[in-house]
């Protein structure tokens, strides 16, 4: 059995706990330690990349066989969440490393255990084990979110937390649904039984089959159910908000796995069940989230909408259940991910130096490295609206050019490009007041307790020359994204996988 | 049994929805805690429900109750448990550091009005 496979997440378990311990004594040592662990991080996901190119592979737990035990799989899609993940965890811990992680206690090791949760829920091959990932990365997140303290942040994460628990009890709901017609919590179980499922029993299967849409909706926030987002993004610090960039797309990656895998083409009377409620809910999110843009009246907010309106559209694109657009979305997400990081980042730059005007969208005089920060704006906005050169422009148009062939083109086509010329607006306006319009301003903002540390600059140049990179290597990735989709649409190789790994079916 | 069960469910969830849906933040970690009890009830009944049945494969016994559903239900116990807990240490510390225990601090706005 290949060990390597359960790697990403035992690093982070092991690291965790010797983190708490650790940040007690010594706080550079627990800064090089965690860095350390996002490094090798690196290192075992894009090692499992290139394993992730010979078919799926599975590691049973304790050596208990399909669908008896705990599968963990590794296919391309997993493998390259996880590298992902682990790219931009260990940019974004530069981030933090500048002073955030000592705003409060235990930072490094809450980090390493939310890692800990995303990169089990990106492996794992069993639902309720998803439902146990998913609870670790949550706690994770809880206290990652109220890292630093304060009335508004406190009170933004109790709701947080509500909305999740809420999440977490229709998530044991659904399974039990599942569970209850089925019999299975395995996935690759389960992509055989939906078909066999009498007639009397559908609408539960069904019933829970759409709850559990709705609860991976509320991770990646989509409408109707993403109204915790904006007031948890804008409120937490930095450097998790950066990280919760990929949080959203745990929800993204849970509904494509799910829905492609066990009610996908094959599943009968549930063939492509989530379609007709996922499209529309998409459009609509993309919507919403566009013109939250547009009416932001600070940039945080502004950064948090913009995150809805690129879920909105990667969203759109998984509904179209097509290969093709399953590529563009992943080309989509993989850009989003690292725009949405860099727009936070930079966010609380401005914010740090703006004394009490904050990150408020109003004219202000001059502060410190404004042209440098006006210019890491630019490139961030110009990504982040979609505008050529960038990788955004090209995700969409991607995005476009799968959604030609479907019934839904004129649909995909109108809301894109309606909301394109939103997005537009709305960065154009928040980029010149803060940035161009303070020139006419009397005087100078001399904030205090301004870092003087590089590596914030470091960790956005980063993030936007990642963006760069996507976009020249655009062909390559695109290549292997299409493999990716490819073998997520053979739902066959991944149950062979999982349930018959001596051949068999 | 059935219609026991089912009800206790449903009554469950009833009281919990309303009280998640007051304003401050006991009723809502009440209304949560209620929730999580009544989705336990339902996890068990996922197995069927059956009466003096044995859980473990044997030559001798007669029918089987589905053992799986009480696993999930003490893992599901213990995760609500730990987050009741969380959520209970974050209402109160919401709560002393801006003087009000409304869910969206609709309170504190009021008296600083």
């Amino acid at each position: 059995m290949n060990h390597w496979l359960i790697m990403p997440i035992v690093l982070p378990a092991v690291l965790g706990p010797l983190l708490i311990m650790l940040g007690r004594i010594d706080h550079v040592l627990a800064r090089i330690l965690s860095l350390a662990g996002c490094v090798a991080l690196i290192a075992i996901s894009v090692g499992l990349l290139q394993q992730a190119d010979s078919g799926p592979q599975t590691y049973a737990l304790s050596a208990w066989v399909a669908p008896f035990g705990i599968l963990l799989v590794l296919d391309r899609l997993s493998a390259v969440m996880l590298v992902l993940t682990a790219v931009l965890a260990t940019v974004v811990l530069l981030y933090a490393m500048a002073g955030w992680d000592r705003r409060g206690r235990h930072f490094h090791a809450l980090y390493q255990f939310q890692l800990m949760g995303i990169n089990g829920a990106f492996l794992t091959g069993d639902f309720f084990n998803l439902f146990v990932f998913f609870e670790i990365l949550l706690i994770a997140s809880y206290g990652l979110m109220v890292h630093g303290g304060g009335a508004d942040r406190l009170r933004a994460g109790v709701q947080y937390v509500i909305v999740n628990l809420v999440g977490s009890t229709l998530f044991l709901i659904a399974v039990g649904l599942i569970y209850s017609v089925t019999g299975t919590l395995n996935m690759a179980d389960l992509a055989l039984k939906v078909p066999q499922v009498s007639s009397d029993d559908l609408a539960l299967l069904q019933v829970g089959a759409l709850l559990l849409l709705l609860v991976f909706g509320v991770k990646a926030a989509l409408v109707p159910v993403h109204f915790w987002l904006p007031d948890t993004y804008a409120q937490a610090p930095a450097p998790t908000a950066a990280l919760f960039a990929i949080l959203t797309k745990v929800g993204a990656y849970c509904i494509l796995r799910l829905y492609v895998l066990a009610f996908g083409a094959q599943a009968g009377a549930s063939a492509w069940l989530a379609q007709e409620w996922l499209l529309p809910a998409a459009m609509v999110s993309l919507t919403l989230g566009l013109v939250g843009v547009l009416a932001a009246k600070r940039l945080g907010q502004l950064a948090s909408f913009s995150v809805i309106g690129s879920m909105g559209t990667v969203l759109t694109a998984i509904a179209l259940f097509t290969p093709t657009a399953t590529a563009a979305a992943l080309y989509y997400m993989l850009h989003s991910t690292l725009a949405a990081a860099a727009l936070f980042l930079l966010t609380d730059l401005v914010r740090e130096r703006r004394g009490h005007h904050s990150d408020a969208l109003t004219v202000a005089p001059v502060f410190a490295h404004r042209s440098l920060l006006a210019a890491a704006f630019f490139v961030a906005a110009i990504a982040m609206a979609g505008l050529p050169p960038l990788s955004g422009f090209l995700g969409k148009l991607l995005i476009l050019q799968s959604a030609w062939p479907t019934p839904y083109a004129f649909d995909v086509y109108l809301a894109l490009l309606s909301t394109a010329l939103l997005g537009i607006i709305g960065f154009v306006r928040a980029g010149s007041t803060l940035f161009w319009k303070s020139t006419a301003q009397q005087g100078r903002i001399e904030a205090e307790g301004v870092s003087h540390s590089v590596l914030p600059w470091v960790a956005v140049g980063l993030l936007l020359s990642g963006i760069v990179a996507l976009t020249v290597g655009a062909g390559g990735v695109h290549d292997y994204l299409s493999q990716t989709a490819q073998q997520l649409y053979q739902p066959q190789l991944y149950i062979n996988a999982v349930l018959f790994p001596q051949g068999g079916q | 049994m059935e219609a026991l069960v089912a009800s206790a469910v449903g009554v469950l969830t009833a009281a919990g929805i309303y009280l998640l849906l007051r304003g401050r933040t006991f009723p809502v970690v009440l209304g949560l805690a209620l929730l999580s009890y009544a989705t336990n009830i339902f996890l068990f009944a996922i197995g069927r429900l059956k009466i003096n049945q044995a859980p473990i494969l044997s030559d001798t016994a007669l029918g089987y109750t589905d053992p799986l559903p009480q696993a999930l239900v003490l893992t599901a116990i213990v995760i609500s448990f730990a987050m009741t807990a969380v959520i209970v240490v974050m209402s109160l510390r919401s709560y002393l550091e801006s003087g009000s225990d409304h869910v969206d601090g609709a309170q504190q706005n009021k008296e600083e009005a």
